[in-house]
């Protein structure tokens, strides 16, 4: 697949930025306003996405991301993983997910115990699953048998 | 209940679509069209005539919000439909590479 | 409000059976495409802004997929030529579809009619904003009550990921 032409090339590297902060916001305001980790974690994949339509597929640096992505899908699943865990320690050994952090005030931004920190892991898990999927459909596709 | 069996019909076309066609991309559109049906159908069952959105705002604390469970469980149905999607997409690549075409009669004879 | 989802959902229907009969497969994915945004709108109706926003933009990254996956590829269609046979087998396929739905209308019978106020199991979630302090009640209900389904639906989207990974790459990694 080939890149475009300079001005959409531009363009879509004023954008992604963009893009990428409406992303954190929504994943950020999850537990406020319509959103949350699944919907930012998808709108962050498509700055990604935009950025490899724009630029083409310059192989080695595509590698180099798709180690990246795989590297914080896992890491973000084995966070997770902790946090439940964690809430199974905290709670003495009887709810798993137990929500252990202090509560705040409905309608505050800190506020809801763990789930922004939840949010902001699945968000991270979902961005990296559908940029990695991409990225495989778009390089290796291409890629012959030897 | 016209809604509930139009939102079956929607299902119907869907398997019309994968026990009929014989192109691998349309059987994938046929089950893709089936798994929506369904995340429509069960949001309509959580729907509630005058309800709102299920989000708490100042002022609204004890309105009447629509059925919050449907949502969160199709909320993560979506996403999971995105990659399998992807993963029948990624066979259906394999195999066009491989016989160079997307017919499963033709892909059946050329078996071996 | 019932009648805007009728009109959409029979907007639906229509655009999937064009999908499906289409003779090119660009516009067989295209016309696809009707069916998610239509969804959208219909789950705006529905009072669930979380799924619209979720589901416009998986809609557009699926058609993304799916075009990145037909293009360069030989995409037209061989129309299929009427013969006396395949009217029967169409006549088949609308009498099983009738049975469906003949049978789908009896098992739907028990359910309350569309839009009927049946919250006995809904009204524990709805009161546990008090617990989770979680102003949007979706976001508590998956993170928090049910936060066992969301590490399932992370670990199915893992599995799905390296299932991709594994079918299309060819070289191993330490081959380049």
């Amino acid at each position: 697949m080939k890149g475009m032409t300079i001005i959409v090339k531009k363009i879509s590297q004023i954008i992604c930025p963009v893009i990428f902060m409406f992303g954190l916001y929504i994943i950020l305001h999850g537990h406020l306003t319509p959103g949350g980790g699944f919907a930012g974690g998808v709108i962050m994949a498509g700055a990604f996405i935009l950025q490899i339509l724009a630029n083409g597929n310059i192989l080695p640096d595509l590698r180099k991301e798709e180690e990246g992505l795989e590297f914080m899908e896992s890491a973000a699943i084995l966070g997770f993983l902790i946090l439940a865990g964690l809430g199974l320690l905290f709670s003495g050994g009887v709810v798993f997910f137990a929500n252990f952090l202090d509560k705040g005030e409905l309608g505050k931004l800190i506020s809801g115990g763990f789930i922004p920190i939840e949010n902001v892991v699945v968000g991270a898990e979902v961005c990296a699953a559908i940029a990695t999927i991409f990225i495989a459909m778009v390089v290796y596709k291409d890629e012959e048998k030897k | 209940m016209i809604i509930y069996i139009l939102c079956f019909i929607l299902f119907l076309v869907g398997l019309y679509g994968v026990v009929s066609k014989r192109n691998l991309i349309k059987i994938i559109i046929g089950i893709a069209i089936m798994e929506y049906s369904i995340n429509l159908f069960l949001i309509m069952i959580g729907y509630i005539e005058g309800g709102t959105a299920p989000i708490i705002t100042k002022g609204f604390e004890h309105a009447k919000f629509v059925d919050p469970l449907p949502q969160a469980m199709i909320l993560t149905s979506i996403v999971i439909g995105l990659a399998t999607t992807a993963l029948l997409l990624a066979v259906a690549i394999r195999l066009y590479q491989k016989y160079g075409t997307f017919d499963i009669n033709k892909i059946k004879d050329l078996k071996g | 409000m019932e009648l805007y989802l009728i009109i959409i959902l029979v907007l639906m229907i229509l655009g999937s059976i064009y999908s499906l009969n289409a003779t090119d497969l660009l516009s067989a994915v295209i016309s696809y495409g009707i069916v998610g945004f239509g969804l959208v709108i219909a789950f705006l109706l529905l009072q669930a802004p979380d799924l619209a926003i979720v589901q416009v933009v998986v809609e557009v990254a699926t058609l993304i997929i799916m075009i990145a996956a037909i293009k360069n590829t030989q995409s037209k269609i061989p129309k299929m030529e009427f013969k006396p046979k395949i009217a029967v087998y169409y006549a088949i396929t609308l009498i099983a579809a009738l049975v469906f739905i003949l049978i789908f209308d009896r098992a739907t019978g028990c359910l309350s009619q569309f839009g009927a106020d049946t919250m006995r199991m809904a009204q524990p979630y709805i009161d546990g904003a008090q617990h989770t302090k979680s102003a949007n009640l979706v976001t508590g209900v998956v993170l928090d009550f049910r936060a066992y389904d969301t590490l399932g639906e992370a670990t199915v989207l893992f599995t799905a990921v390296i299932g991709v990974l594994t079918i299309l790459r060819i070289k191993g990694k330490k081959d380049n």
